[in-house]
């Protein structure tokens, strides 16, 4: 029997394999960030131990750097340390690091497909369960802890068991004003926030192969929303041509060598999933959440839900609690739901094809004067790459404010946050509870919809513009 | 890592699902560099609230989390696990749990026990009912025993070796480190480096 391309990378990784044990699998690439890594440091200072492996290391500053006045020291004294601990450490055990400031700064799941490291046929883990984001190259990429993060600083490895297999097949093709973060979201609805626990997903089927990297890289990052660590998509020209020139990228005989290896990562036509969930793109709409975990979404023309219509106990307790807090009452036209905050960013959608395609509704007109637009860049240069096609201008112009790259308030662990009962519409990946603030309440939605929310001043997609 | 063969201890009931890890610890609570001191941070939102199960005097010593389907989803924080440790809890049971939080639990011997949900059920209404509740949770017989009930549970025989020897899985790999040099001399030439920087 053929091999999932899943199972193609894992085998092509073992180090060592004894029955009844997790196989101790190579890691090729290591992304570092400053909140789950001093703790990893510490511990290989303790232990007298190194880093293995520095060359397949690099390290980003994302999490908790302000998104203003950056040329400025950082005014909160607990981020500061933290963001000086990553420096120290670095300099210490010779990791590469892109501080604040530096070109190459931003949202380390950005950052490594920029730099052309995040290749197809590659394990990548980084100590942030966004990592999925990198299996959109056709990479095996996982959000690990922190004490796998000491374990891989050290050895290069991880012990891993082995995960069963979920092929996502979405045939047909996307609607206009119908994006890849429709496609997860409504993926996410289907399967429950943990339908994906102890499964690679594999994202198959017409309507992937159609999309640019870029929107491949949305839907892999929000597997770890449908409980999956690793999603991934088979590598094609699309991401051939991505790769192809990046910085890191192999040229000249090693390039045809990658390419030829690359080429062999699909899943065999007689390779067998251990489950297979189908979704139809045409039937897709713009989504969005309406409660507290990413599976509680619904198309945009719908209503907010009646928890009696759960037939399951634990889906009815959840919709309720959900519905408390974020202050909505059953049976309200979701379209109709006002929001106080856009934020228009993220490792899911704060790259440069989605500031670029909420920008083109945007253009020429204005916010709506009830609300506030943050845009946040996912990395420095998807920042600059914006400003030379001046988009800056078009947000800046709309009465949005245009910020430096970090995680910003996709979690609010900087100073970008919502105030308590104030409400987004978040490019983001999560809607719990006070993700985006303490008291927040987060509507996730694609950037299309972000954008013509952000005009209207209620939820809306460009087509109710 | 603490050895974990067996813990007794009152329990406490999370009613609640899918409590993902930001609950558990929020991203402000992040920013410090050590692995202690987290427990003013578990579960800091719900604790506002007089009323949640934290905040009452008759859970006060409980060191058993019981709690809903799907714990642990969301961020790969460990900081989640050193909250609950840092607050006095050993073990957590529940129907489901989120992968990354699971692996986190058993690098650091936070020893989580799957049992079904009408099994969960049981174990709520029996510590809401009496709070004092002895539970038993034994690894080297996969038993969770309380009000003369006992439960069986399954766990990987890794794993369940592993905790109860308190081994670290860095020590461990390091018994295998000249197969990893092995691996590396047979890496493809067009892998990538992140060094020199290009």
């Amino acid at each position: 029997m053929g091999k999932t391309l899943a199972e193609k990378i894992w085998s092509e990784h073992v180090v060592s394999s004894t029955a009844g044990e997790p196989d101790l699998l190579y890691i090729d690439l290591h992304l570092i960030h400053e909140v789950t890594s001093p703790q990893a440091f510490d511990g290989l200072r303790l232990a007298n131990r190194k880093v293995r492996r520095p060359d397949l290391t690099i390290a980003t500053e994302d999490h908790n750097v302000p998104t203003l006045n950056i040329d400025k020291p950082i005014a909160d004294p607990v981020s500061k340390l933290q963001v000086d601990t990553l420096r120290k450490n670095c300099v210490e055990f010779g990791v590469r690091l892109h501080s604040l400031g530096d070109v190459d700064q931003g949202i380390v799941h950005v950052v490594g497909p920029q730099l052309g490291i995040t290749q197809p046929g590659m394990t990548i883990v980084c100590g942030d369960s966004h990592t999925s984001t990198h299996g959109a190259f056709g990479a095996l990429a996982f959000g690990i802890g922190t004490s796998e993060v000491e374990h891989v600083l050290a050895t290069q490895t991880l012990p891993l068991l082995r995960p069963k297999t979920m092929a996502i097949n979405v045939e047909g093709s996307l609607k206009a004003g119908v994006t890849s973060k429709d496609i997860i979201l409504a993926v996410i609805a289907k399967i429950g926030t943990g339908g994906g626990q102890g499964y690679i997903l594999e994202y198959r089927g017409s309507a992937i192969r159609e999309l640019s990297m870029e929107a491949r890289m949305t839907i892999c990052n929000m597997s770890i929303e449908a409980g999956a660590r690793a999603g991934l998509i088979a590598p094609d020209q699309t991401t051939f041509d991505y790769v192809k020139g990046k910085p890191h990228a192999p040229t000249g005989a090693e390039w045809d060598l990658a390419v030829a290896y690359w080429k062999t990562l699909t899943t065999d036509s007689d390779a067998k999933f251990d489950k297979e969930v189908n979704l139809n793109a045409d039937e897709l709409a713009p989504f969005v959440t309406w409660g507290t975990n990413p599976g509680q979404g619904l198309p945009l023309s719908a209503s907010v839900p009646n928890p009696s219509d759960f037939a399951n106990a634990e889906d009815r307790g959840a919709a309720e609690r959900a519905l408390e807090y974020m202050d909505l009452k059953p049976g309200t036209p979701l379209k109709s739901i006002k929001v106080d905050t856009v934020f228009l960013g993220s490792c899911t959608n704060g790259r440069i094809e989605d500031l670029r395609s909420a920008a083109s509704i945007i253009k020429g007109k204005k916010i709506a004067s009830s609300l506030r637009l943050l845009v946040v860049p996912g990395s420095a240069r998807v920042r600059l790459q914006a400003e030379s096609e001046g988009l800056d201008k078009v947000f800046l112009d709309a009465g949005a404010e245009w910020r430096s790259a970090g995680c910003s308030m996709c979690l609010g662990m900087n100073p970008d946050q919502l105030k308590p009962g104030e409400r987004a519409a978040s490019t983001s990946n999560r809607n719990f509870e006070g993700r985006q603030g303490k008291g927040g309440r987060t509507h996730l939605v694609s950037p299309l919809v972000a954008a013509a929310t952000a005009l209207k001043g209620t939820l809306a997609s460009p087509a109710d513009l | 890592m603490e050895k974990f063969i067996k813990h007794s201890g009152s329990a406490l009931p999370l009613r609640r699902s899918n409590v993902d890890t930001d609950q558990i610890i929020p991203a402000v609570y992040l920013k410090r560099i050590t692995k202690s001191g987290f427990e003013d941070g578990l579960f800091a939102a719900w604790r506002n609230d007089p009323s949640f199960v934290l905040n009452q005097p008759q859970f006060k010593n409980a060191t058993i989390l019981v709690a809903g389907p799907d714990f642990g989803t969301g961020s790969s924080r460990e900081h989640a696990v050193w909250a609950l440790q840092n607050y006095g809890f050993k073990v957590v049971l529940s129907s489901r749990f989120a992968d990354i939080f699971r692996g986190n639990s058993q690098k650091m011997g936070l020893l989580t026990v799957i049992l079904t949900q009408d099994e969960i059920e049981n174990i709520w209404q029996t510590i809401e009912k009496s709070a004092d509740t002895q539970i038993t949770v034994d690894l080297e017989s996969k038993t969770v025993s309380y009000d003369g009930k006992t439960l069986t549970f399954t766990i990987d025989d890794y794993t369940r070796w592993r905790l109860m020897e308190g081994l670290d899985d860095i020590g461990l790999t390091f018994t295998k480190i000249d197969e990893v040099s092995k691996f590396e001399e047979k890496r493809a030439s067009f892998k990538p480096k992140t060094l020199p920087i290009l």
